[in-house]
């Protein structure tokens, strides 16, 4: 690779545009899909089809007043937005986008992002804490117990992977699913075992259903549950303060369409492995932000101890199962099948 | 991840490659520090926390700078991402917030608190400097390939005991949490 100081600065720019494109247009997409799924149209007056209607809001948010109610921590209550920005936009470093487009590849990728995660939960805690509203406050230990009881069952998918593979990069990760989609970690039919194909779809389901419940989207949005928690840990939020966190749910659903993408989904492949590149990486994190909205606006909110139970009682069950029939598989040859 | 080898020059300038990696490590040891500072004289319990996590994360670049990349991203998930988190929920779940630094400390406290402090950094600095450090053998890469040979290898043992004790623990979580339920 070329190592000029260009190529940091020119990736760098690029994924802060890609990242502040993203998380403006995928409101304007999810205003749109939530409006056609309840028969409106959706926004229609700012530009054709509503599309400037990101940047009046941007406009909007960023002359507003940064409000800071009486009784809040000052220094914490401003910092939570930007802790909240801050791990998403940093998680795509590690991305790659297609063999060419990866602004570094780290041996440990898969690990840096959920490492950079983790600071994510810190900035809900943190946000919710320092608000010094009730409400805010209940939020943010919703979120944090809800976060860590699915990164479980998602880590152990996750290792699965990296068992198949025997890497932790991403990069090498999305190299070996290419050529097909019956290469593909969702249904390895041309993998060593068969066994392992019947799995995968289940794997696959577990890891997406994760996803929805750690960027805190609805049905598992008990995070912001506006019917019983007004808006939850940005209650106290108005103007940009309230936008960054807004950005960084985008962001979480970008990053989190991305890894399902490179783990389960062949990264840049074609199904039929023709013309790998950039466009079917971007095809397939789209198709997914998707359905991400789509499931949003479709289904209804659950209750907190039921979202709890679906993950102690049945996906990490489920997802350790899967782990230990992928290590036979993987040791004993020949299993089943 | 290719590793900077950062052999001290005698004098290296700042925009030399040394010069950048020392001032990282410098960046990285004021993290530590500024982390420390204020998780020990904040008078909000949520904010100590707060301080504790930064330093956490300053520890985990101490860890990336000595080439051990993977433990640097544990240290991430494990201490930012799981420990500072319990602990705030602990302190939010403890602290009323109001009644703090009401009650006047002894008169004595200060300079018998500043005492024995100096006390313990003199002993300490002084234990550092005079000590002669072994240095051991780096081995393996840091990776995390090394890593998981080095624990069903070598230490295999050490490995299973840690995991006996997490089971402990886990057993004893859940026999507390279960106490008063049918």
């Amino acid at each position: 690779m070329d190592t000029s100081i260009w190529q940091p600065i020119l990736y760098l720019i690029g994924i802060m545009a890609f990242a502040g494109l993203n998380a403006a247009y995928l409101g304007w997409c999810e205003r749109k899909g939530a409006g056609h799924v309840q028969r409106r149209i959706g926004p229609k007056e700012v530009g054709p089809y509503g599309l400037l209607q990101p940047l009046a809001d941007g406009i909007k948010l960023m002359t507003k007043q940064l409000l800071v109610p009486q009784g809040v921590d000052g220094i914490l209550f401003r910092v939570a937005p930007i802790l909240a920005m801050i791990p998403a936009i940093t998680s795509m470093v590690a991305i790659p986008f297609s063999p060419n487009i990866q602004a570094r590849s780290i041996d440990l990728s898969v690990l840096l992002i959920f490492a950079l995660a983790s600071i994510g939960m810190m900035a809900v805690l943190i946000g919710g804490w320092a608000s010094n509203n009730k409400y805010a406050m209940i939020s943010a230990t919703r979120a944090v117990s809800q976060n860590i009881a699915y990164e479980i069952p998602m880590l152990i998918m996750v290792i699965t992977v990296v068992m198949m593979t025997g890497s932790m990069n991403l990069e090498d990760i999305a190299a070996k699913q290419q050529g097909g989609f019956w290469n593909w970690n969702i249904f390895p039919v041309a993998g060593e075992s068969v066994a392992q194909a019947l799995i995968m779809p289940v794997a696959f389901l577990i890891f997406f259903i994760c996803s929805i419940a750690e960027t805190n989207r609805a049905p598992f949005d008990m995070a912001e549950a506006e019917s019983e928690l007004i808006a939850g840990h940005m209650t106290e939020y108005g103007s940009m303060g309230f936008g960054l966190f807004m950005m960084g749910e985008y962001l979480n659903i970008v990053v989190g369409a991305c890894l399902t993408t490179i783990l389960f989904l062949g990264g840049w492949d074609c199904p039929l492995g023709l013309l790998p590149g950039v466009w079917w990486f971007l095809l397939k994190i789209y198709i997914l932000i998707f359905t991400f909205i789509w499931i949003r606006w479709t289904y209804p909110r659950t209750q907190i101890y039921k979202l709890l139970n679906l993950s102690w009682k049945v996906l990490i069950p489920f997802s350790l199962g899967i782990l230990l029939l992928t290590a036979i598989f993987i040791k004993v040859e020949g299993f089943l099948i | 991840m290719e590793s900077v080898i950062c052999l001290p020059a005698a004098n290296p300038s700042l925009f030399s490659a040394e010069g950048f990696v020392g001032l990282i490590f410098l960046l990285t040891i004021g993290i530590i520090i500024f982390g420390a500072a204020v998780a020990t004289t904040s008078r909000r319990l949520v904010r100590c926390v707060a301080g504790l996590a930064i330093c956490f994360t300053g520890v985990a670049g101490i860890y990336y700078f000595l080439m051990s990349p993977f433990v640097a991203m544990m240290q991430m998930l494990i201490y930012v991402g799981a420990v500072s988190i319990l602990i705030a929920f602990a302190v939010m779940m403890a602290d009323p917030e109001d009644h703090h630094g009401t009650a006047r400390a002894p008169v004595l406290a200060s300079p018998l608190g500043a005492a024995v402090g100096a006390m313990l950094f003199a002993a300490l600095t002084g234990m550092g400097l005079n000590t002669e450090w072994q240095v051991f053998d780096r081995r393996g890469g840091g990776t995390i390939k090394d890593v998981g040979v080095a624990f069903l290898t070598d230490y295999s043992m050490v490995f299973e005991l840690v995991s006996i004790v997490l089971l402990v623990a886990i057993i004893g979580a859940l026999v507390l949490a279960r106490r008063g339920r049918s």
